[in-house]
């Protein structure tokens, strides 16, 4: 039996002869934590992949043919492409050939006869590549979506179900980098960052004037709409800066409230009336679709400044700009908008009370590999039918969308719940 | 006096017969002379507390925003690459160098942030202080210097604090690491931090004061990408301002009634 210390979450094992079947360690590492024992001859969670159609299935494979075809039985995962702009950052695609054939969407329509039947998995980085109707016609063996980020209101999750297709997410690497940029936002908004830097390097400026002013953080009000995973730990933030913490959210959180001292309030209403700053951070659903609109920026004070690190359809677009031009609330701080970016004459990029970021919440080094770990991860799951431990049994609902709860590196749940990483994550997008 | 204006000379003092006290705003007293004042007999006051909240905010904030690469966004974008990536803040390094009000306040600050704190100071700081940030001396600042993320200036100035970091503490830096400044200008050798930037011996800087203020529209440090500068707004908040000029009414109001001078400064 194999049993790791290190922490690692797939281990290639190499083919016993007599196997044409690639089988892949998996460690879970829930059980490599709890020290579970294999009652099973050979190797833990030995996972079998289809071979290809073509591919000698059943014969004894001498070892030097063994590596070659290890490669060819990989899981075939899509990808838009490797690099340039859109595609897969380049030691994203490293880790993902550790685990799959990478296929690009180029070389997948070069030779759509082989490739389809070879593809398992789409890897969706940035919303790309787009996940259509014809896509998935042309994916016969296509069983799991494993997007990269914890948003999935890009995805047609109807379709994409009827077609047997699984979607997952990645919630638990984008909470501590989307928090982080929450209150970035907040600071740079709030002491007004970007301006600052035009004047001090600004041709025109002879002086720096004594009466330039931006707004206090500690000890001012914010309101959290929205107190997921990422809510929390924005929450658990903003308490250093001793400020006064309101959140909203379909559902209490009794326990997490006292954890950082976050008052409920059970109409958004009460919340906007009452904070500095407001900020947004629920997924994008039908529900949550324009929810701060006129009537909402009517409600806020005149020097409440809004945040959004959600989704950019959260906001009633329009509405923001009208109520940033007549000063109905004092700035706004946006890391998303629809669509991403802007149109160049669009009138939100020409205020000066609005601070606009490229959707960078997870935009670090860590995160992106995090991401493409905890996707993977996912997807090899669904890939060898593996059972997701506590995926029923500790489904939360949050916010206004429906997430599995995992637990993270971090002391955000107060009771002392055992840590978990890297657990493959569902998300369920039919309810 | 506020913002260091007007500039107190002995043409001044000897034009003021019956000066008592000048009340300067903000904490930093480098620009008084304080031995000339004191040879006229005219007493001198700063307001240390009042600004320690909103320059460690700033302080939090100049991290978050060099570290997340906000300021570079330009106006000729066309699409988000990809590979625009900054580095985060959580689980890196802070080194608070000196841990005065300010300092301390960062500190706690950066614990929210998770992320691991050293930090120098002429003096230790006792365990209960030390623990409840998290915070870990370094008694020399080569060690803190070589082992931060982000090394964030913090004391005030002094003829032993400048040019605190010049080319050799740069070269102990991490080519990774960012230098924040909240502390004076003068701390730091411009000219080595300049040239440190441009040979990338580290990463990025991000100062909210310079020497002098502003830098003449010429100067190198304007033309970096990896540099943000703000405009000396450590305390530019409405609240706070109010709060340094009620100090500033009452050190008068005691310096000239002859009582003892709250927040009085030799």
């Amino acid at each position: 039996m194999f049993r790791s210390k290190a922490f690692s979450l797939l281990k290639p094992i190499p083919l016993m002869s007599g196997q044409p079947n690639l089988a892949y360690k998996f460690i879970h590492p829930a059980i490599a934590s709890h020290g579970h024992r294999c009652h099973r001859r050979g190797v833990d969670y030995r996972q079998r992949y289809k071979t290809c159609p073509g591919s000698a299935g059943g014969q004894t494979i001498s070892a030097p043919q063994t590596k070659v075809m290890a490669e060819e039985e990989l899981p075939g995962v899509l990808v838009l492409d490797i690099g340039g702009t859109h595609g897969v950052l380049e030691n994203v695609a490293a880790l993902l050939k550790k685990h799959f054939r990478l296929i690009t969407m180029k070389e997948f329509l070069e030779n759509k006869k082989e490739m389809s039947k070879k593809i398992q998995s789409v890897f969706v980085f940035e919303g790309r590549p787009t996940i259509d109707q014809e896509l998935l016609e042309s994916l016969p063996n296509l069983k799991v979506i494993g997007n990269s980020g914890v948003g999935v209101d890009h995805l047609d999750l109807k379709m994409i179900s009827n077609f047997g297709v699984k979607v997952t997410n990645t919630p638990h690497a984008v909470a501590d980098p989307t928090a982080d940029i929450g209150v970035a936002l907040m600071l740079a908004s709030a002491r007004r960052l970007v301006e600052g830097c035009q004047v001090a390097v600004s041709p025109d400026t002879k002086y720096f004037a004594v009466d330039w002013l931006g707004v206090e953080v500690t000890r001012a009000t914010l309101g959290i709409i929205g107190m997921g995973s990422i809510g929390y730990r924005v929450a658990q933030r903003a308490r250093a800066f001793d400020m006064r913490i309101l959140y909203h959210n379909r559902n209490r959180r009794k326990e997490e409230e006292e954890a950082v001292g976050a008052h409920y309030c059970e109409k958004m209403e009460d919340l906007l009336q009452q904070s500095d700053f407001v900020m947004l951070v629920v997924n994008l659903t039908p529900e949550t679709h324009k929810l701060i609109g006129k009537k909402e920026l009517g409600l806020m004070k005149p020097t409440a400044i809004l945040i959004n690190i959600s989704r950019g359809a959260v906001i009633d677009q329009d509405a923001l700009v009208e109520a940033l031009q007549s000063k109905v609330i004092r700035a706004a701080a946006l890391d998303v908008t629809h669509p991403e970016p802007l149109p160049r004459d669009h009138p939100l990029l020409k205020l000066n009370n609005i601070i606009i970021t490229p959707h960078i919440g997870t935009a670090t080094v860590q995160a992106t590999r995090m991401m493409a770990e905890e996707a993977i991860a996912n997807m090899l799951a669904v890939l060898s039918g593996q059972p997701i431990p506590n995926h029923r049994r500790r489904r939360a609902t949050w916010a206004f969308g429906k997430l599995n709860r995992w637990h993270t590196r971090s002391t955000a749940w107060p009771h002392g719940v055992p840590e978990e990483t890297f657990l493959p994550h569902y998300h369920e997008g039919i309810s | 006096m506020w913002y260091h204006k007007p500039v107190i000379n002995e043409e001044l003092l000897q034009s003021l017969p019956n000066l008592k006290i000048v009340a300067s705003s903000g904490v930093g007293i480098d620009h008084l002379d304080l031995n000339l004042l004191s040879s006229y007999g005219v007493k001198a006051s700063n307001t240390p507390f009042v600004v320690s909240t909103d320059t460690a905010d700033l302080g939090m904030a100049l991290v978050l925003a060099s570290s997340r690469r906000l300021m570079a966004v330009s106006p000729d974008t066309e699409y988000f690459p990809a590979d625009w990536l900054g580095a985060e803040v959580s689980g890196a390094t802070l080194g608070v160098v000196g841990m005065g009000t300010i300092g301390y306040k960062v500190a706690e600050r950066a614990k929210a942030f998770e992320m691991k704190i050293l930090y120098h100071n002429r003096n230790q700081r006792n365990k209960e202080e030390e623990s409840a940030v998290g915070a870990i001396y370094c008694k020399k600042i080569d060690d803190l210097l070589q082992q931060s993320d982000f090394v964030l200036l913090s004391v005030n100035l002094t003829p032993q604090t400048h040019k605190l970091i010049g080319k050799k503490e740069l070269e102990l830096m991490k080519p990774t690491a960012t230098l924040i400044n909240i502390s004076r200008g003068l701390v730091v050798d411009q000219d080595a931090l300049v040239e440190a930037l441009q040979n990338k011996v580290i990463k990025a800087a991000a100062l909210d004061v310079t020497y002098p203020e502003p830098l003449p529209r010429d100067h190198p440090l304007l033309k970096l990408k990896n540099v943000i500068i703000t405009p000396h707004i450590g305390s530019a908040t409405k609240k706070t301002r109010r709060l340094m000029m009620e100090n500033m009414t009452e050190s008068i109001q005691a310096g000239l009634a002859g009582l003892p001078i709250p927040n009085e400064v030799f």
